[in-house]
């Protein structure tokens, strides 16, 4: 008996009709003659490179994927059944833990969605910091896409240089808000507070330092044989096939679909900022770095103009009722008082109807979906979650290849499990 | 008043409070008009951008299910509503046919509200468990806090048995019956999915 039947029979448990352990059988050459089996591998959910509690069930020929099947659900949380059993304004700490790789991005889009359900208009200082907020998000969203999706590939210097950045942009949210994650930065008709004394300061140092990081990561990457030989020409899905599969953001862009919510369908005065819609050729995972780092650049050059136009002035708008009168003003006039009492117990109250806003996250397309019975709470509150939407197309994109490429096929779509989940 | 866009099978039109038309559409013809809104040189509504459901806390109101449209060419949006009586079968066509990306969105949509897709090839629970008995979350009839007392469902997730995560159809594939314990196999051989109960009468 050879070494090589011996290792098999360990691998390949059962018995055969007389009792005796099963042996897979011996071509003419030596090698072990699989046939046509399949074999079923399964991955996840506690799993680094699935970026979360994701679980891939995996049908392997040999090494090629034959099937994926994704199982989703294990961080389902029921924010929308959530939403619908609180005021508006306490739905946004929920909108944090969406996306929590963009916290104050969905922040934005909520409170977008509600202002347009109520026919509210933000004030020109709220809406450039608002802008800031997104910009914010996308870089350190990015950050994270090209620190993990690096390492998964095995290189490990750009992690620590993305992260080292991210940080940056962590103790800037940490300023303004005073939580690194959870920032719930927004209001119906406003902002959660204004920004400190030193932040546009250290934004600006940050706008100035950053490019540079990003061209180190870009020397490393780019044009390295290793990453080349594991990104290109793997997961491709032509435009056609991304626009059937409704995928939004970088992964859209990358297969040559010129779309971006912020030139397209403007909001937050998106049109009146000067930056590039960022497209890809192959819609591979390579054109998919290629967009995210370049769109952080861009990122970078709106952050630039945004801090340069900041104007003065309020930051909620003048209506007292979805707007919380300060403290003072609450405390010695009766009015305010009226109006605090009746928000804080009642909430804000949204008119009958509906409104739906898509937002350019990081990810892709965020839609809130806000149906409203004319009561605080509204009736039905939908995520459009984009890495949900974009995971769809994993299957499609990893029929074919080594089971190492859906590795990187999985990096590529960005997913995040607190979004696909809910 | 002004007429209705020529949609097969167009009901009638809303102007929702972002501005956008709002079209609800016979149920029986939903296919039909999504097929055209696709095709027809002018409307090109070639992406889909969500779909959901929708249900009133008046429970005389119809269940509402949602398909946002776009054109990326002409940039233009529309949102197709199809309403559904809570006392009948909630049974609409699926668009599985005409876009890819409706796989999963409408998986979730009969997963959280219980409304079936005819003719969705895959048709499972996507975010709750296949073999999860306590109904459809969503549905304003679905207590917060589930069906299920906090002690049952402690219990049950104690009992459930980790194969029962792998779909039937996933087993069969690894033909491993002669690896599985025995009950495993009796399933198998039934072809057993995991059962969902019918909604409970509002």
């Amino acid at each position: 008996m050879s070494k090589r039947t011996l290792e098999l029979e360990l691998a390949t448990p059962g018995l055969d009709a007389e009792g005796r352990p099963a042996r897979v059988p011996l071509t003419a050459a030596g090698e072990p003659d699989l046939g046509e089996e399949h074999m079923l591998v399964n991955m996840g959910p506690q799993h680094p490179a699935t970026h979360g509690v994701l679980r891939l069930v995996v049908e392997l020929d040999g090494e090629t994927v034959v099937r994926c099947i994704p199982h989703l659900g294990y961080l389902h949380s029921g924010f929308e059944k959530l939403g619908e059993y609180r005021h508006y304004n306490q739905i946004i700490p929920l909108t944090d833990r969406t996306d929590y790789l963009s916290p104050m991005s969905n922040n934005v889009g909520f409170a977008l969605a509600a202002e347009k359900l109520m026919g509210i208009e933000s004030t020109p200082r709220c809406t450039v910091l608002r802008v800031i907020a997104c910009e914010m998000s996308r870089i350190i969203s990015h950050m994270v896409w090209l620190g993990t999706t690096s390492i998964d590939l095995g290189a490990f210097t750009p992690f620590l240089w993305a992260f080292q950045e991210r940080e940056k942009i962590y103790d800037l949210q940490e300023m303004w808000t005073g939580a690194r994650l959870t920032t719930s930065l927004t209001r119906v008709g406003g902002l959660l507070a204004d920004i400190p004394d030193g932040f546009v300061e250290k934004l600006r140092d940050f706008t100035r330092t950053f490019p540079k990081t990003l061209g180190e990561i870009d020397r490393v990457l780019t044009r390295n044989a290793v990453w080349a030989g594991r990104t290109q020409g793997v997961g491709v899905l032509t435009a056609e096939q991304a626009i059937n599969q409704s995928l939004s953001g970088p992964m859209l862009r990358a297969s040559g679909v010129a779309y971006d919510l912020r030139k397209d369908k403007p909001y937050l005065g998106y049109e009146t900022y000067d930056f590039d819609v960022i497209v890809g050729e192959h819609g591979d995972v390579f054109d998919r770095y290629l967009v995210r780092l370049e769109e952080c650049h861009q990122s970078n050059h709106i952050l630039k103009q945004a801090l340069d136009r900041l104007p003065d002035g309020p930051i909620n708008v003048d209506d007292p009722r979805v707007i919380l009168p300060s403290k003072t003003r609450a405390m010695t006039d009766m009015e305010a008082m009226i109006f605090h009492f009746k928000q804080v117990m009642e909430g804000v109250k949204a008119p009958v109807g509906e409104a739906y806003v898509g937002i350019e996250n990081p990810k892709g397309e965020l839609g809130t979906y806000l149906v409203s019975d004319g009561t605080a709470k509204p009736v039905r509150w939908r995520i459009r979650p984009p890495s949900f939407i974009n995971l769809s197309a994993l299957p499609k994109m990893a029929e074919g290849h080594l089971l190492s490429d859906l590795i990187a096929i999985n990096a590529s779509v960005d997913i995040v499990m607190g979004e696909v989940d809910r | 008043m002004t007429g209705l866009p020529p949609i097969p099978g167009a009901l009638r039109t809303a102007v929702a409070r972002d501005g956008e038309t709002v079209v609800y559409v016979a149920r029986e013809r939903l296919l039909e008009a999504m097929r055209w809104l696709k095709d027809t040189p002018g409307q090109q509504f070639n992406y889909l951008v969500d779909v959901t459901a929708v249900e009133y806390r008046d429970r005389e109101r119809p269940l509402e299910v949602v398909y946002f449209l776009r054109s990326l060419e002409r940039r233009a949006d529309i949102r197709i509503k199809v309403e559904l009586n809570p006392a009948e079968e909630l049974v609409v066509d699926s668009v599985y046919s005409l876009w890819r990306g409706a796989d999963w969105l409408e998986r979730e949509v009969f997963d959280m509200f219980g409304i079936t897709f005819r003719g969705h090839p895959d048709l499972r629970r996507i975010l709750m468990w296949e073999t999860y008995a306590e109904g459809y979350p969503l549905r304003k009839s679905f207590p917060l806090r589930g069906r299920f007392s906090r002690a049952e469902q402690v219990r049950q997730a104690l009992n459930a048995n980790p194969e029962a995560h792998y779909s039937m159809e996933e087993l069969s594939i690894a033909e491993a019956g002669g690896d599985l314990p025995d009950d495993m196999r009796d399933r198998l051989r039934r072809g057993e999915r995991g059962v969902i109960p019918e909604p409970p009468n509002p």
